[in-house]
């Protein structure tokens, strides 16, 4: 009522405050109160990383260039293989410790990325299923995305506290909408007469959706992953501000001392990794069409080892084989 | 038809569909007051889709269902396997009323009675040939073995052994629907649900598969309803057809009751182009043996040709070119009718029922 006398048409907004800033502070407040909830699952969580990270770590780089360029090989071809070679072999000649920071990125990001399949694939699924829950979630998706990250790193770390755990949650809040939608784009954009095949030959809602929706819905949503992938290793930097080690810590600390070098350093690694990622996961989302109707384990190396240690046919996947002999 | 009642495989009784929202009241409104398709739309932003649709297929024939594109065709055999639910009206397989079924049981039926081929294939583009046949099998959790077994069997009888481990968009459009029909009776279902099968074919293709399928279903003797918008494929496929206009169907008989008494000019529009040689019998041109005599005074038969009454106006024109007399038409030597060469051309042209008046 007070306010009334001073109250400007023309400004409103300067005159009125209700407060919010103070009353989303609470949040903080519940988050540091419920702190203890939360350790015994980001303990475990945690140790899973710390796990994936030490395994990465453990095995020699050299080891591991050959299987991530075999990897690359099997997934999207000898050309790609290359490509992935040469990468990595620059990310390794960076530095002395670049490979290990590499590797160590690479952890958290397997582990978000394992999260956000974990969690996106199912709200896909639903979204694509409903178009109520579709409208609902479209605004927080939305968010999201667009929320600068600084705002809920806050909140996340009062929760959970520093380290590998609540660099993981900040990424996956931002990696995660990308394949939630491609999922359910990929599901919706599934050619509606096959569906309606598949109901009339008497597939249940649930055979539908695993051996129709889902492998025509794949190219669709392994691009919603390797979006999640690259988004994930744009959050690198800002999680190493919550103690998350690696090349983004590298940035980082370089940025703090004005180094420019040793932030080049850092980047180009981020850079590298990137590169390599993305070529491996986009070699998966290839449809069966672009890759001759092939299966995975006829080309790459598999298929090269299976043709040297078994006299196969080359053009009939086994499975064909085996699946014509009953011909009479 | 009473008689056939117990031996109906299919049976649609007072089916409704209505698209929309409000589609109760408008249904109410329809069947009350008789709005026309437009006045529905306008009064209640519904679709009339199907409008009082009952009819029956008896065990083993084939019944076509013939009308242009939106006369609701397509609408109306998904009610069939209920795709689509009725808004009134009910649907018997076999004499079990499928609307009132669980969806388990729906589920079954669909995999193993019901055998259903699509306009658009609707392969399955992940699948290979085989995968795709052995489909509705897979669904009912049959083993690898006995379902691979009896999808070989039917793509065999397709005629494309050799292609079973390719993928649908290897294969030509003929071939990709010969893979929709080898699926339909992979599970050896006893009704054939056929959806414009060979509409996206090229005439010779589609000639072809015509011919595989006739053959298939003369051998197999499975109830098939089949949709087409081509009134000759019906003729050729059909043993009783319906034409439907704007969701009613207007008229329901064989293909030469369609041909020879159109129910109305929408129909007889239709069937103008028809050619009548192999459709229509001498028993319906010819004139009664009385009738012509009354006319024409006591006429001396011998020399004339003969014909049985179900011979066609094609056997009767063979007939007739030879010799310069009408045809007697006989059952058992005992004369029935005559037909004079006038009522043969009046046949021909389609004005098959005049011929004694005019003549």
């Amino acid at each position: 009522m007070e306010n009334e006398e001073t109250f400007n048409w023309l400004d409103p907004f300067s005159s009125v405050d209700l407060g919010i800033a103070d009353s989303a502070d609470g949040v903080k407040q519940w988050a540091i109160s419920n702190r203890d909830v939360i350790q015994p699952i980001k303990q475990v969580f945690n140790e899973l990383v710390v796990a994936i990270d030490t395994s990465l770590n453990a095995v020699p780089p050299t080891l591991m260039l050959i299987l991530l360029v075999l990897i690359a090989w099997q997934a999207a071809g000898s050309r790609t293989a290359i490509i992935v070679g040469v990468a990595l072999t620059c990310l390794g000649l960076l530095s002395p410790d670049a490979w290990g920071l590499a590797m160590t990125t690479l952890a958290i990001v397997i582990a978000a990325v394992v999260v956000c399949f974990v969690i996106g694939l199912p709200l896909g699924i639903l979204a694509a299923k409903n178009d109520t829950f579709e409208k609902m979630l479209r605004p927080v998706l939305d968010t999201m995305q667009t929320i600068p990250a600084f705002v809920y790193l806050v909140p996340v770390v009062m929760l959970v506290g520093i380290g590998n755990v609540s660099g993981v949650i900040v990424t996956i809040i931002f990696a995660l909408p990308p394949l939630i939608r491609l999922t359910s784009l990929g599901i919706r954009g599934v050619n509606p007469s096959v569906v309606e095949a598949a109901r009339a030959f008497g597939a249940s809602p649930r055979q539908i959706l695993f051996k129709v929706e889902l492998p025509l819905a794949t190219p669709t949503i392994l691009a919603g992953v390797n979006q999640t992938i690259m988004l994930s290793l744009s959050m690198v930097v800002i999680a190493s501000m919550i103690s998350v080690k690696g090349l983004g810590n590298e940035v980082l600390r370089a940025m703090g001392r004005l180094d420019a070098g040793k932030a080049i350093v850092g980047g180009l690694g981020i850079v590298i990794l990137a590169i390599v990622l993305d070529r491996i996961s986009q070699g998966m989302g290839q449809s069966g069409r672009e890759r001759g109707h092939r299966h995975w384990w006829q080309g790459g190396p598999v298929g090269l080892a299976l043709r040297m240690t078994g006299p196969k046919n080359e053009t009939t996947p086994p499975a064909a084989q085996a699946t014509a002999k009953p011909e009479t | 038809m009473t008689k056939e009642t117990d031996e109906a495989v299919i049976r649609c009784d007072g089916v409704w569909k209505i698209f929309g929202g409000r589609a109760d009241q408008a249904l109410q409104a329809v069947q009350q007051q008789g709005l026309s398709k437009e006045e529905t739309r306008d009064q209640y932003d519904c679709v009339v889709g199907v409008r009082d649709a009952s009819f029956e297929v008896r065990r083993g024939e084939i019944f076509c269902i013939m009308g242009l594109s939106g006369s609701g065709k397509s609408t109306l055999i998904r009610h069939i396997n209920r795709l689509i639910e009725p808004t009134a009206g009910a649907i018997y397989i076999e004499g079990r009323n499928i609307n009132e079924m669980s969806q388990k049981d729906l589920r079954q039926l669909r995999a193993e009675k019901i055998g259903m081929v699509f306009q658009s294939m609707a392969l399955m583009p992940h699948r290979t040939v085989l995968e795709n046949v052995a489909f509705s099998q897979e669904v009912r959790g049959h083993s690898v073995k006995e379902r691979n077994a009896n999808a070989m069997r039917a793509i065999h009888s397709v005629e494309l052994d050799g292609w079973e481990s390719k993928y649908p968009d290897e294969l030509s459009g003929g071939m990709q629907q010969r893979v929709g029909l080898a699926r339909a009776i992979a599970a050896d279902p006893s009704i054939l649900l056929m959806d414009e099968p060979f509409s996206a074919l090229d005439p010779l293709i589609r000639r072809q598969l015509q011919d595989t399928f006739m053959a298939l279903s003369a051998e197999m003797k499975k109830t098939t309803l089949f949709i087409t918008h081509d009134l000759d494929e019906a003729i050729r496929i059909g043993d009783r057809i319906a034409i439907m206009k704007d969701g009613v169907l207007v008229q329901i008989g064989t293909p030469e009751d369609i041909v020879t008494n159109p129910a109305d000019d929408y129909v007889a529009d239709f069937v103008a182009g028809i050619s009548k040689l192999e459709l229509v019998s001498a028993g319906k041109i010819m004139e009664p043996v009385a009738s012509y005599e009354q006319r024409r005074g006591n006429a001396d038969m011998t020399g004339w040709p003969e014909a049985h009454p179900e011979q066609s106006l094609d056997d009767l024109l063979n007939l007739s070119i030879a010799t310069q007399h009408p045809i007697v038409v006989k059952i058992d030597g005992r004369p029935l009718g005559v037909v004079t060469k006038n009522a043969l051309l009046r046949g021909i042209k389609g004005g098959a029922d005049d011929t004694g008046a005019a003549a």
